[in-house]
């Protein structure tokens, strides 16, 4: 799947809730689900602080692709997490660094990736970017 | 506005006064519980703010024509009005200033010209950030001390901790009267006594305190009072500093520019006299205005009645808190203001937020700069529900379910 057919599925997921507390319900659901990362790896050269929450970031560069594993002190932001992972996991460095994240946009969840939201998701994207594109330079 | 007879407490009437209230927000009617972050404004100070740009707009002080006249003469109005709130001993005590962190910065930079390398600055452990850093500063650069009295779990400062620290060697004391993240009432009066009994000034952050209780600075007999125009009813990017008139004379200028000089000449310029030598370039004009008028607007109120009827929102809403299982009140001093701060086991400030925002609710949450005190307790943040007195006990009643409702489903 490309990652804009992966995009597509996640939008048209979220698109049979109206109520807002139900999208939410759905994220939260996510972050539940969402594989932990190891305790031991939950260190600070992982970590992305941001002002609201915590996210750790882990990642590897297998086969031509990016594997990527993370979690959040914070539920909901443990669930967008998840979303952006399903997009961008086992895709090729090229594909993550030229990708746009504008199913975030078209649910409803932009301010979540705001600068001024400082959750640590924004940072963590560009930081998934940064390591597809060092992936690229060693390749 | 009238100002003798004190008008009767009516919320839904108050309510009336503040359109920022009636909106809907993700389609429920809005909820305002951030008032320790910003106030809303009423119509009489909304409407203030549109009379001074569409009729009086001019720059003052230095202006022939009539409009400068008008502008001038309103802005010094509010110097005065803001003079006899406080209760200063003259107007030109009262500084405008762009806000709290503002006045504490220009404190700190003139008032720490006077001081050599040695001298000590004391503060608590639960500052607001712009109550530590600027001394942290200051410290750096003059080769200062800074001492933190340390709290207690109930979240009030150790008295004896204080009395230990101050010495001959204490040169200020700043401290918040309230604090912002805890909600805590500190002691300031009896603090303000003992600081001058080792010959050191004190500093107080009215942040917080400014929109919950009648401030009179020479009763309590503060060095400095500071706060900003937007916590209590006014705008933004005004604020005030208030300082004892020998001691501002002592200190030198803030900032250098237009207004606060007397006679410029390449060799040597001298400065105006209070309060101008503080205020440098044009001010703001419309800001200082119209936070005269949001002193004129709660000085139609009983502040006694106001305190009593905020007390009795705080008192609701902690007893239902308190109902739900793993909740965590944090501060909880028996002197507190209308704040409540809150942390449920097992939930993220962060979490609970979003989801009480989607419900139509504004808190705040994170570590209400505050960061020190929130490394105190061990936590990353609170969930803050903050009330001024337009809130009502049904908005605590429906801001309640929405919290349950969120535990429900993080948990």
């Amino acid at each position: 799947m490309t990652l804009d057919e992966r995009q597509k599925e996640i939008i048209d997921d979220f698109a049979i809730y109206d109520d807002w507390m139900d999208k939410y319900e759905y994220i939260i659901e996510l972050g539940k689900d969402l594989p932990q990362i190891a305790a031991d790896k939950k260190t600070n050269d992982r970590l992305i602080e941001g002002c609201q929450s915590k996210v750790w970031l882990d990642f590897a560069y297998e086969d031509g692709k990016m594997k990527y594993s993370a979690d959040s002190d914070a539920i909901i932001t443990k669930g967008i997490i998840g979303l952006l992972i399903r997009v961008l996991n086992d895709a090729s460095p090229e594909e993550i660094v030229k990708s746009e994240m504008y199913f975030i946009d078209e649910i409803g969840l932009r301010e979540h990736l705001s600068p001024t939201r400082s959750n640590g998701l924004l940072s963590m994207v560009k930081r998934m970017k940064m390591t597809a594109l060092q992936a690229l330079s060693k390749a | 506005m009238e100002t003798t007879a004190k008008r009767k407490f009516n919320v839904r009437e108050i309510r009336e006064d503040f359109p920022a209230l009636r909106q809907l927000i993700y389609g429920k009617s809005l909820i305002y519980f951030d008032n320790g972050a910003t106030s809303q404004k009423p119509q009489f100070v909304l409407d203030a703010i549109n009379k001074y740009y569409s009729k009086d707009n001019a720059n003052i002080h230095r202006g022939v024509h009539l409009l400068s006249q008008r502008a001038t003469t309103e802005y010094e109005d509010a110097r005065k009005t803001i003079a006899q709130y406080i209760n200063a001993k003259t107007s030109d005590e009262v500084i405008f200033t762009k806000g709290t962190t503002d006045a504490i910065n220009l404190v700190a930079f003139s008032f720490g010209e006077l001081l050599t390398a040695g001298d000590e600055i004391v503060i608590s452990a639960m500052e607001h950030h712009s109550n530590i850093v600027p001394w942290q500063m200051l410290c750096e650069r003059k080769g200062l001390t800074l001492r933190v009295i340390p709290i207690n779990k109930h979240g009030e400062i150790i008295q004896e901790e204080y009395e230990k620290i101050l010495s001959k060697k204490t040169k200020l004391v700043a401290i918040t009267q309230i604090s912002n993240t805890l909600g805590t009432i500190n002691p300031v009066k009896e603090m303000i006594a003992k600081a001058h009994a080792v010959g050191a000034k004190f500093l107080v952050d009215g942040a917080q305190s400014i929109q919950h209780m009648q401030i009179d600075v020479r009763d309590l007999d503060c060095d400095f009072f500071v706060f900003s125009g937007h916590k209590v009813f006014g705008p933004t990017g005004i604020g005030v500093l208030y300082g004892k008139e020998a001691l501002l004379d002592k200190m030198p200028p803030y900032q250098g520019g237009g207004d606060m000089i007397q006679k410029v000449t390449f060799d040597r310029t001298t400065y105006n006299e209070l309060p101008y030598k503080f205020e440098a370039g044009t001010p703001h004009i419309a800001g200082a205005i119209c936070l005269g008028k949001a002193f004129e607007y709660l000085n139609q109120f009983d502040l006694e009645a106001i305190k009593a009827y905020e007390n009795e929102l705080l008192d609701y809403a902690q007893d239902l808190l308190l109902t739900f299982e793993d909740m965590i009140l944090v501060g909880d001093s028996k002197k507190k203001t209308s704040v409540v701060s809150f942390n449920v086991e097992g939930v993220h400030p962060f979490d609970m937020g979003t989801l009480l925002d989607k419900q139509g609710i504004a808190v705040r949450t994170g570590h209400h700069c505050t960061q020190p005190l929130m490394d105190f307790f061990k936590i990353p943040g609170t969930v803050r529900a903050s009330f001024a007195f337009y809130n009502t006990k049904e908005e605590i009643d429906v801001f309640i379910a929405a919290v349950e409702r969120s535990i429900n489903m993080l948990k």
